[in-house]
């Protein structure tokens, strides 16, 4: 239903995500996991066509964004961060402005209004001036918008950020229920929501994506391991095994470059720093040491950065 | 064109939903109408509406601003513009639609002094194609304006800015030609051709001109095609 491929997107110089790909099937609820600012609001506004990738492109209910970015939009239900509403605008009046702009026809638009106020339960304040909601209840409303006219794919960014935990509770339940008739996509910076809600995780940091599993998967992964990075000129299969070889190390994968340089990427055991002993055995064995850096974040360490806990 | 429809349907009740729109009508309904007695009160008064045209358009060049001011700006402050830019609606259909919420206003506004015509036609024998000539004319720069002050909107999401900026543009345009002795020759002539007021005069004497016409309009549709441009590039940035 949803089909990332290769999402890249800069605002100017800065890059805000890179090499973005994912596959969401239908009926799917995704949680899409990762700190503030590590590039998930982005992403959603490239799926729902407010703006263009700077290169790659995505597929969402079957409508390329770019080429079918009408017929892909009438699919999608979106609820952005800061939730849209016109607070001077009644909780009816709202709905039926953003029902009769995605061309729904009047008759489908009343059932549906009706359909939305009890989902969503907001029943007595259908004639309330939004500006006069409290936080949860404009959420609410935030999320009727977003299943009014029965997308296929409902976008969900931060459905739960700043609202009260009671609220939260009901919110999730709510989008839990969505679940059933839509394929969903939302992001959240908070672990244990993900366990609750998702059936699958990606997990993006910095702009790109880190991990996709199941959330019981990720738990153990949590455990994680050391990454060290090395740039070795030397004679690719050697290198491979005698590196495998090292004590303490579980995986080694590489990355071909130029020549008989080439990029090899050392899964060490957790609370091993295998850096000295690696340098060693390449200078050791009369290679070249060309490069030597710990891998980038850490499954764990971005988990840190993450809100592990609930605010309460 | 249903997508356009609602969206200025939207916002004509968001016009009158705020003290705005009353606001803004009733400056310039007491400003017109003063200038309107004052034209009827000399030893010879015409019975034209004359008295009241010219100053109404200095009027709206201060007014249009504060009616186009949030049509773009207040969305993008508040985060709606993004839902209304994922919805299943073309850009130029956002932006024909602000722009025709405005010029409903506007046609409001500019109907409710129809009541001098009236008040003409009781106690004189005005000559009803200067009255209707001058009605347009109105209308048409004030067409012309408020297709400024949406692409002033759509440029920020500060509504004192976009207010500010529409107003910029407008009395440069207005005071443009009357830089003397900056311009000579072929330059005075395109700098006279740029200011609304030139382009207003005829319309009130009775006098249609289509290089007037196609001015005002020519105006009201650069302005608006600047702001689908600038609502597009929105989403490129």
């Amino acid at each position: 239903m949803i089909e990332a491929r290769n999402l890249t997107k800069y605002y100017g110089d800065f890059l805000a995500i890179e090499d973005v790909s994912f596959k969401v099937g239908k009926g799917q609820i995704v949680g899409f996991l990762g700190p503030n600012g590590s590039g998930k609001t982005t992403t959603m506004r490239i799926l729902t066509g407010f703006m263009p990738p700077s290169s790659g492109t995505a597929k969402v209910a079957e409508h390329d964004i770019l080429d079918e970015s009408l017929e892909a939009r009438r699919k999608v239900g979106y609820l952005p961060e800061t939730v849209p509403l016109y607070m001077d605008m009644t909780v009816r009046a709202y709905l039926e402005f953003q029902g009769n702009l995605r061309g729904m026809t009047r008759t489908h638009l009343r059932k549906r209004l009706d359909d939305v106020v009890d989902i969503c339960k907001l029943g007595d304040y259908r004639d309330t001036i939004i500006g006069k909601l409290s936080k949860g209840f404009r959420q609410r409303v935030g999320i009727g918008q977003a299943i009014l006219h029965e997308p296929d794919v409902l976008i969900l960014d931060e459905p739960t950020i700043g609202i009260d935990p009671r609220q939260v509770v009901e919110t999730r339940q709510l989008i839990k229920g969505l679940g059933k008739e839509h394929t969903l996509l939302l992001s959240t910076h908070i672990l244990p929501e993900v366990s609750m809600v998702c059936e699958q995780v990606i997990v993006i940091n910095d702009g790109r994506i880190v991990a996709v599993d199941k959330p019981e998967n990720l738990s153990a992964r949590l455990r994680g391991s050391e990454q060290v990075r090395l740039d070795v000129r030397g004679p690719s299969k050697d290198v491979l095994t005698r590196l495998r070889s090292v004590k303490g190390v579980r995986e080694v994968t590489w990355a071909p470059g130029s020549g008989d340089r080439n990029g090899y990427t050392i899964e060490a055991q957790p609370g091993l720093d295998l850096r000295e002993e690696l340098a060693r055995l390449v200078v050791n064995s009369g290679w070249g040491l060309q490069g030597l850096q710990t891998g980038g974040l850490s499954l764990e360490e971005i988990f840190l950065k993450l809100t592990t806990k609930e605010e309460l | 064109m249903r997508n356009i429809l609602t969206i200025a349907g939207k916002e004509i009740r968001s016009y009158f939903g705020s003290p705005m729109a009353y606001v803004v009508t009733a400056v310039f309904l007491v400003i017109c109408g003063y200038f309107f007695a004052a034209s009827l009160s000399g030893a010879f008064p015409e019975a034209t509406i004359r008295g009241f045209l010219f100053p109404s358009a200095f009027v709206l060049m201060l007014l249009t601003p504060l009616l186009t001011m949030r049509l773009f700006a207040e969305e993008a402050k508040m985060g709606t513009l993004e839902l209304l830019l994922t919805a299943p609606v073309q850009d130029y259909q956002v932006v024909l639609g602000k722009f025709l919420s405005a010029l409903t206003i506007l046609a409001v506004m500019v109907a409710l002094t129809g009541y001098y015509a009236v008040i003409l036609f009781i106690y004189g024998n005005p000559d009803a194609g200067p009255l209707l000539s001058g009605y347009l004319g109105i209308f048409l720069l004030g067409a012309g304006f408020l297709a400024v002050g949406v692409f002033a909107s759509s440029m920020t999401s500060n509504q004192i800015v976009a207010a500010v900026l529409t107003f910029g543009i407008l009395l440069l345009l207005w005071v443009v030609n009357s830089a003397g002795g900056l311009f000579s020759g072929m330059p005075q002539e395109i700098v006279d051709y740029l200011s609304p007021p030139n382009h207003f005069r005829d319309f009130a004497f009775g006098v249609i001109d289509t290089k007037d016409v196609v001015y005002f309009l020519s105006m009201a549709a650069a302005f608006l095609l600047f702001t689908v441009q600038s609502v597009s590039a929105r989403r490129w940035r």
